[in-house]
C-alpha cells in the first residue's frame, strides 16, 4: 500500500514559502486554491524563522518567497536576512505591486538573491485586464530597478489563450527590459486556471506557433538571456515528472503552516497534510503520511505499474489525475497510455468551441468574493 | 564562446558558489537552479576571482596539486562555464 517506504528519503532541496494568500492582483489562472479565502490565519514571524532554520538544516538551499503577494508581509526583510545567514539562495516571486526602489535596496541589503517579476502581457490594456489591477507601467519600472540594483532579473509571463498571440511582443519586451532569464510558463490547469480553462487553453495551432517563435528567439539570445519554457502538458504525449518525484525535492509551506508536497496538494483528499505548528520539518518530511504517500512506485496501478517509463515521470501529476479523473491514484490523464486520456481531448475540444462561441462566458477572477462564492 | 587568454576571469556576480554541508559538495546557485560541482571544477572556479588569467589559473592548480598538463582540461571546463554564464571576462 502507498505510504510504506523503508529507505530514508532524499532531503528537500527547494522550499517554497507561501507567505500569504493576500494579493492585490486577481489573475484568473492563479495556482492558489479556489477556497483560499477560508484560510485566514498566517504563520507568525517566529514560525517562519523556525521553518527556514529547520529546512536548511535538512539541506534545502533554494528558497522561494511567494504567495499571494509576499510583499504584503511586513516581516519580509527579516525573513530574507535570516535566510541569507542560513545560506539559502533566496528568490522573491512577486507581481512587483508595491515594490519601491527603497524596498528593492532594503531587500538587497538583507541578502535577497533575485527578484522574479511577473508581467501578464506585453500591452498595458491586456496586462491590466488579466491582472485585474492597473499595474503594467509600474511593473516595467520595477523591472528596470531590479536590474539597476544588481539582481539577476527574471521576467515571468504566464501564457494562455488571451496573450499567446503576443509572443513576439513579449519576447521583444523581455529583451528591451534586459531580462537575464525569461520564464515562459504555459498555464498549468489547477486552482483558478482549472475553472477558467475553457477561456485560457489555447489551441494546438496557437501553441505550436508560439513555441516555434520562442525557440527561434532562444537561439538568437543564447549567452545573453536564458529561457525557461514550461511546457503545455495538455499537448504532450507523456506527463511531466511532477515535482521531480513526490516528496523527493520540493517542500511547500502554505500561509497557514500546512506543509505540502506540491503547491496544489492541499486539494487532494485524505492526505492529512501536517502543519509546521505541530511538527518539525524533519518529522514532516521523513515521517508524515502525506509526504510518503506517493514516494517511489509502490502506490502505482496500471498502466503505470508495468510501464517502462515509470521511473522517468513517476506517473505524472496526482493533482491533475484527481481533478480530471476523480482519483489521485490514477495515471496522469495527459499520458496517452491512460484509459482516461479522453478527458484531455475533451478539454481541448471544449476550449476550442468556447473560443469560437459568440457568447463566451467571462473569466472568473481570483479574489476573495469569488473564493467565498465557489468554496 | 571561448576564453580570452589575456583577460582575467571572474566568477559571475549573478551566481553564487558555495559549499553545501548537507550534500558535502560545492554548488553553483542561480535563479531557480543549482549545479552540483565535483571537486576539481570547484577548485577551478574558486580561482576565478577577477585577478587571474587562464594561464595563471592553470599554473596555480598545477602547483597546488603538484602535477602538470592541466591546460586542456581546465580550458575545456572554463569554456563550458563561460557559456553557462558562471564566469565572465571584462
Amino acid at each position: 500500500m502507498a505510504g510504506l517506504i523503508k529507505t530514508k528519503p532524499t532531503p528537500p532541496r527547494w522550499l517554497l514559502a507561501e507567505l500569504t494568500y493576500a494579493c492585490p492582483l486577481q489573475c484568473p489562472y492563479c495556482s492558489n486554491p479556489i477556497d483560499y479565502a477560508n484560510y485566514k490565519t498566517e504563520l507568525s514571524t517566529e514560525d517562519w524563522l523556525r521553518v527556514l532554520t529547520q529546512a536548511r538544516k535538512m539541506g534545502a538551499v533554494q528558497l522561494g518567497f511567494s504567495g499571494g503577494e509576499p510583499l504584503t508581509r511586513k516581516d519580509l526583510p527579516e525573513l530574507v536576512k535570516h535566510a541569507r545567514n542560513l545560506g539559502y539562495y533566496s528568490n522573491l516571486i512577486t507581481s512587483g505591486y508595491g515594490l519601491t526602489e527603497e524596498k528593492i535596496v532594503q531587500l538587497k541589503e538583507a541578502g535577497l538573491d533575485h527578484i522574479q517579476v511577473s508581467i501578464q502581457a506585453s500591452s498595458q490594456e491586456l496586462n491590466d485586464h488579466i491582472a485585474g489591477t492597473a499595474s503594467f507601467a509600474h511593473k516595467q519600472e520595477v523591472a528596470h530597478l531590479v536590474k539597476k540594483h544588481g539582481y539577476p532579473m527574471v521576467l515571468c509571463v504566464v501564457i494562455h489563450r488571451e496573450n499567446i498571440h503576443q509572443m513576439p511582443e513579449i519576447l521583444a519586451m523581455a529583451e528591451e527590459l534586459g531580462a537575464d532569464y525569461l520564464e515562459l510558463a504555459n498555464t498549468q490547469y489547477y486552482g483558478w486556471a482549472h475553472i477558467n480553462r475553457d477561456l485560457l487553453l489555447p489551441t494546438k495551432e496557437q501553441f505550436e506557433k508560439a513555441e516555434t517563435i520562442a525557440q527561434a528567439f532562444k537561439e538568437q539570445v543564447a549567452g545573453k538571456m536564458k529561457i525557461y519554457y514550461v511546457v503545455p502538458d495538455f499537448y504532450e504525449d507523456r506527463p511531466k515528472a511532477c515535482m521531480n518525484g513526490w516528496g523527493t525535492t520540493f517542500l511547500t509551506i502554505a500561509p497557514d503552516g500546512v506543509a505540502l508536497p506540491c503547491h496544489s496538494a492541499r486539494e487532494l483528499p485524505g492526505l492529512e497534510c501536517p502543519n509546521v505548528k505541530d511538527y518539525s520539518i524533519e518529522e514532516i518530511w521523513n515521517e508524515s503520511k502525506a509526504f510518503s504517500y506517493f514516494r517511489g512506485i509502490e502506490w502505482m496501478k496500471e498502466p503505470c505499474s508495468s510501464c517502462d517509463e515509470k521511473e522517468k515521470d513517476f506517473g505524472g501529476c496526482h493533482c491533475q489525475a484527481y481533478l480530471l479523473t476523480g482519483d489521485m491514484h490514477n495515471a496522469d490523464p495527459v499520458c496517452s497510455k491512460s484509459p482516461h486520456h479522453k478527458v484531455i481531448e475533451d478539454a481541448i475540444d471544449s476550449a476550442a468551441k468556447s473560443a469560437l462561441s459568440a457568447n463566451e462566458k467571462p473569466l472568473i477572477f481570483r479574489n476573495s468574493k469569488n473564493s467565498k462564492l465557489l468554496s | 564562446m571561448t576564453i580570452n587568454a589575456e583577460r582575467p576571469i571572474h566568477f559571475s556576480r549573478t551566481h553564487r558558489l558555495q559549499w553545501e554541508e548537507a550534500q558535502q559538495k560545492n554548488v553553483i546557485l542561480y535563479p531557480e537552479g543549482m549545479v552540483e560541482l565535483n571537486q576539481s571544477s570547484a577548485e577551478i572556479l574558486k580561482l576565478c576571482d577577477g585577478t587571474r588569467t587562464l594561464a595563471q589559473i592553470v599554473s596555480t592548480l598545477e602547483a597546488t596539486f603538484s602535477t602538470s598538463g592541466l591546460t586542456n582540461d581546465i580550458t575545456a571546463f572554463l569554456e563550458v562555464a563561460i557559456q553557462n554564464g558562471w564566469i565572465n571576462q571584462n
